[in-house]
């Protein structure tokens, strides 16, 4: 497990990072949410090593974070970069032995990644004659390649199209159930939604929320509740303790002030006519992150 | 794709020269792909070719200045090679030869001059006469081997440009490697994989390689040309310069590499290499303008010779000269690698602290901090 703990960072006395403490955990995909500027892309080149701390720590299972450690450590900067005029699969294959792979070794693993990624026809064409979501995948392969057991991606998924979103999605979530820890930070909250297993959410270099995706929004879920019923529901707005959000015939989205109205609506409900659907209305990523950097 | 435990076993930790010969390899093959590179390397080599040839023929021809002698002064040219000697009869007889195009000048007997002949010419005297006749017995015994001035220029030229044209084009390419990895953020991925150091050394090597091949090359073919066109006077004379020039070259090389890839990793964009290599580039010139200016003032040389900047090509020129004591290249050389240790680490510490800082250009006290 990747541990972050009380990382700060200032630069000329404007603090980006905040005491920034929050797990990775080992075979889950952990989203990484916040504005621009927030301090995802800090936190992440921290984590790599490749931006110093001022405080905190870096920890891999209880220890604090080593350079060779850190070749186990996959990256995908923000900023993509690979060398333009360098063929695609050669490129692979020299970050692959960057990272302490034999060449024959190398070349094996480049090749089955780049053809997973749909790169196979393009292995000897140079970096930069690809389409920009071609170069994406590239740019997937290398932090991908030499297996690593941490995956830190910086918006993965920019500029993709939906299929190519699907392909690496898949990818990622196949390294996590390998065993790796990954943290990737995206604007589509959608995609972060769908994917995610745990949630960070940063606002103004500080962690606003963090654990569980789905512990998280039951603790951000207001009462609110969906209804779907043979009858007219128009009864509801009647009801105390109940503010009707959304009506339409059986239909209505409501919140209840206590757990015990929402009971009473349900009772009053099935009593009324048959009840297709009575549900507590999670809030959508979208939702939690307005609400929590606030 | 397998699990994380079987598939690690076949990668191990790289060392530090590993990482540092992986990133000198990248360097050396990306610049032997490109074109332009193997099409500019070709002319350098035509060229140095074509030099020492020309010169070849510059030897040969000067076996036959034609002059005009009169009997009274025939005694001061005898021994001087070089001369196609025409016999005339007087002073007017010469004149009127030389008027004619006939001879390039007239060696005359003169009872008023201090040497006892007179040298009548049409504008100028033809050079190879002068230094033939420079060759006199009492200048002989001076300097016994006086060196050719035309040659001596020749070979101040040659040092100059050779080491101009490598320093140049060798620091420009570190310059627009490091630059590129920043524009492009690629370093981002190589730092995270290899320490800075390694990427820094690995990319100064892999240029040295480079750069150390080309002269290497130009030193064989200036060894070969100048065999082959029969020259070996002027190889016995050039053989251990140009040995030393090698060597000093290796190292005044690196020192200028460490620097340009500080200065370059203080900027993001290839727009604004200049900004900080600009005075570097001016550091590479001024050797070449020195010498070739100055190749006769001994003090001048004797100063561009222990410069660390300026010795690869004037220590060269000294010991061409024979005018260096057989220590004074150690001591150089000495001084030369005390000077690159240093750039080296203040080099790799500008590296460090600028690699990552995009956008405006890095204030050089700021890339010195920390």
């Amino acid at each position: 497990m990747l541990q972050l703990s009380g990382i700060t960072k200032s630069y000329g006395g404007r603090r980006v990072l905040d005491d920034v403490t929050f797990d990775v955990r080992p075979g889950r995909l952990t989203g990484f949410v916040g504005g621009n500027g927030a301090g995802k892309t800090t936190t992440m080149r921290i984590v790599l090593g490749v931006l110093a701390k001022d405080a905190g720590t870096v920890a891999l299972d209880g220890a604090e974070v080593t350079a060779s450690d850190r070749r186990r450590f996959g990256y995908m900067p923000e900023e993509r970069g690979l060398y333009p005029k360098m063929k695609v699969l050669e490129h692979i294959v020299y970050l692959a032995r960057l990272h302490g792979f034999a060449k024959t070794d190398a070349e094996t693993r480049a090749t089955a990644l780049l053809e997973k990624l749909g790169l196979g026809e393009r292995l000897g064409d140079n970096v930069e004659t690809l389409s920009l979501g071609n170069q994406q995948r590239a740019q997937i392969a290398a932090a991908l390649v030499h297996d690593p057991a941490v995956l830190i991606l910086d918006e993965p998924f920019s500029g993709l199209d939906p299929l190519a979103v699907d392909v690496v999605a898949g990818v990622l979530q196949e390294r996590a159930a390998a065993g790796a820890s990954v943290l990737f930070s995206s604007h589509q909250l959608d995609v972060v939604e769908r994917l995610c297993d745990d949630l960070v959410i940063i606002a103004g270099g500080a962690i606003r929320a963090a654990g569980a995706r789905d512990s998280l929004r039951a603790q951000y879920s207001s009462r609110r509740f969906e209804l779907v019923s043979a009858g007219d529901a128009g009864w509801l707005r009647a009801e105390p303790g109940v503010e009707v959000l959304d009506f339409d015939g059986g239909y209505a989205v409501f919140d209840v002030d206590s757990d015990e109205t929402a009971q009473r609506v349900l009772r009053r409900a099935v009593a009324q006519g048959d009840v297709a659907s009575f549900a507590p209305q999670h809030p959508t990523l979208a939702q939690i992150f307005k609400e929590v950097i606030q | 794709m397998s699990t994380l435990t079987s598939t690690r076993t076949t990668a191990d930790t790289l060392t530090f020269a590993q990482s540092t010969w992986l990133v000198a390899e990248r360097e050396v093959g990306s610049k032997m792909r490109s074109k332009a590179f193997l099409i500019s390397t070709a002319i350098l080599f035509l060229g140095a070719l074509a030099l020492v040839i020309w010169g070849g023929f510059q030897a040969q021809s000067t076996n036959g200045t034609p002059v005009a002698v009169t009997a009274d002064a025939a005694q001061y040219v005898q021994d001087t090679p070089g001369l196609e000697v025409t016999a005339v009869a007087d002073r007017a007889e010469a004149e009127a030869l030389v008027e004619a195009g006939d001879v390039d000048a007239a060696v005359v007997g003169d009872q008023s001059s201090p040497t006892g002949f007179t040298i009548v010419a049409e504008s100028s005297a033809p050079t190879m006469l002068i230094m033939g006749l420079a060759q006199l017995p009492p200048v002989e015994l001076l300097d016994p081997n006086p060196t050719n001035d035309a040659l001596r220029f020749l070979v101040a030229i040659g040092f100059g440009i050779v080491f101009m044209m490598g320093a140049m084009l060798f620091g420009a390419t570190i310059a627009q490697s490091v630059v590129e990895e920043k524009q492009t953020r690629v370093v981002e991925l190589l730092i995270s994989a290899i320490p800075v150091r390694a990427l820094l050394a690995g990319k100064v090597i892999g240029n040295t390689i480079l750069a150390m091949g080309q002269i290497l090359v130009l030193a064989g073919i200036a060894v070969v040309g100048l065999v082959v066109t029969g020259q070996t006077e002027v190889l016995r004379l050039l053989g251990l310069p140009i040995a030393w020039f090698a060597i000093f070259f290796l190292f005044g090389f690196i020192l200028l590499a460490a620097l340009f890839a500080a200065g370059a990793a203080m900027v993001s964009r290839q727009e604004d290499i200049g900004s900080t290599t600009t005075p570097l580039t001016f550091i590479i010139m001024a050797p070449y303008f020195l010498v070739v200016f100055f190749n006769d003032n001994p003090v001048v040389l004797t100063i561009m010779s222990y410069v660390p900047f300026s010795a690869p090509v004037g220590m060269p020129m000294r010991l061409f000269l024979g005018e260096a004591q057989w220590w004074e290249p150690l001591l150089s050389l000495a001084i030369l690698a005390a000077t690159c240790v240093l750039a080296i680490l203040v080099g790799a510490k500008i590296y460090e602290n600028s690699l990552l800082r995009m956008g405006a250009r890095v204030k050089l006290r700021e890339a010195l901090a920390g």
